[in-house]
């Protein structure tokens, strides 16, 4: 497997269904932030065939990985501290995310009313259910 | 925002507040001497509006507003929360209808006033839900204990559905739902009586089971709705409601209707001592009243 040095602080984000990590990049703004970040494309994978991983070296309390669980939760988080893994954290669905996802609702008021924020809130956590905070259209869409 | 917001102890406080209300409304008339309510309506619904106005008149409020979008900011487009913070300045309150779904809710949240959602769109109509309850309480007595027929659209009409999700609220309600294949309530609905174990039924026509009513809410059944006209001819006649098919049903049957109705409560039934739709009207108003006192912190 190709190389990529340790890190010493931060998260290697691994079980990342292949060709996804470059979404995750976006989503957890890391252009915005100034650090070292490793992008593993297609990388071989006993459980999946092929995935992606991401490592990400920053302060530990510097990302918001709520977000994660919304995404993908089968993507696996090793925080890393002093070079060895000292946490794989369980992902949980954010009870609310905050534009994620837009509504696509027509008639919905964001859809007139361009600097609201898109905001989803967790309905059915059984189902992973989401509806918009203003319309309660439903995230994933399905006939309704 | 909805009626499921407060909880059912709550909502009896509202009704029992509006009751005296009916019952002494000198005690209430200068309640509001010194408060303005604003009508924000950026489409027309005038029957909405004019409950809302008569309700704090008669509180001994004023009221300002708007009943157009045309006529208001929104037409040099201004949004809602810019909007709603202007109005903060000028009342006290504030009723808004929108045709956007959840714009009461960004003004909510930009508000310093309380505002009155008086409909979003398809969305929400809560202060019609909450004049169903308080109807229902008022003249049966009691929620919950009873069989309630839903007929007409069952598939769009948002007033029905709201009423469903506040009604499966008390105990030992049954519904039977009557509406053409096409206008059947929707799947979500029915899956969560399923979950909720509450009992249900759905039938085609009217006559059938008006019998075993308590309660029959009637809706309006629109031509638009048909994928084609024979089908509306066939079927229209089964959704309207007639003396004689009245004539099946219980003495102490309620029929309710949202209003306006067109055609699908006869005429004839209005002098029938079981028709509680006008009642309605006017219990429209005196939830409206309470509400507004609650929300105010003067009730
Ligand atoms: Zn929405």
């Amino acid at each position: 497997m190709l190389n990529v040095g340790k890190i010493e602080e931060g998260f290697v984000l691994d079980h990342i269904k292949a060709g996804k990590s470059l979404e995750l990049y976006d989503h957890l703004q890391l252009d915005k932030l100034d650090c070292t970040v490793a992008i593993i494309k297609n990388a071989r994978s006993n459980k999946m065939g092929k995935k992606d991983i991401l490592k990400v070296e920053c302060d530990i309390d510097m990302l918001d990985l709520d977000v994660l669980a919304f995404i993908d939760h089968n993507i696996t988080v090793n925080v890393i501290k002093n070079g060895e893994i000292v946490e794989k954290k369980a992902l949980v669905l954010p009870a609310e995310i905050k534009n994620v996802i837009r509504c696509h609702n027509p008639r919905c008021i964001t859809s007139i009313e361009q600097e609201l924020p898109h905001i989803f809130y967790l309905a059915d956590p059984e189902k992973e259910v989401y509806r918009c905070r203003y319309c309660e259209e439903k995230y994933p869409d399905s006939a309704k | 925002m909805s009626p499921l917001d407060f909880t059912t102890q709550e909502l009896d406080k509202l009704f029992d507040l509006a009751n005296d209300i009916e019952r002494n409304p000198k005690k209430y008339a200068h309640a509001c001497d010194d408060k303005i309510l604003a009508t924000c309506f950026y489409e027309p619904s005038t029957r909405t509006r004019l409950s809302f106005e008569s309700a704090m008149i008669r509180l001994g409020g004023r009221v300002i507003g708007f009943s157009d979008a045309a006529c208001s900011s929104a037409a040099k487009g201004e949004s809602v929360s810019d909007t709603i913070r202007v109005i903060s300045c000028y009342a006290d309150i504030c009723a808004m209808r929108h045709p956007k779904e959840g714009a009461p809710m960004v003004a909510a949240e930009k508000s310093l006033i309380p505002v009155i959602n008086a409909g979003d769109g398809g969305h929400q109509h809560p202060t019609q839900t909450l004049t169903d309850l308080l109807t229902i309480r008022s003249l049966k007595g009691r929620l919950g204990d009873f069989t309630v027929g839903l007929c007409g659209d069952l598939k769009f009409g948002r007033t029905v559905h709201s009423l469903i999700h506040a009604l499966v609220r008390y105990e030992n309600v049954r519904f039977l739902f009557i509406s053409p294949e096409e206008l059947r309530v929707p799947d979500y609905i029915t899956d969560m009586l399923k979950s909720r174990n509450i009992p249900y039924n759905e039938v085609i026509r009217l006559e059938d089971v008006i019998a075993e009513l308590d309660l029959l809410y009637m809706t309006r059944v629109q031509k638009e709705r048909f994928f084609n006209e024979e089908d509306y001819i066939r079927l229209k006649d089964f959704y309207i409601l007639d003396a004689a098919k009245l004539a099946l049903a219980g003495d102490d049957l309620l029929v309710l209707h949202p209003l306006p109705r067109v055609n699908e409560i006869s005429v004839e039934v209005d002098s029938d001592p079981r028709a509680a739709y006008f009642k309605q009207a006017q219990y429209g108003v005196y939830v409206r009243m309470a509400l507004i006192l609650t929300l105010l912190g003067l009730a």
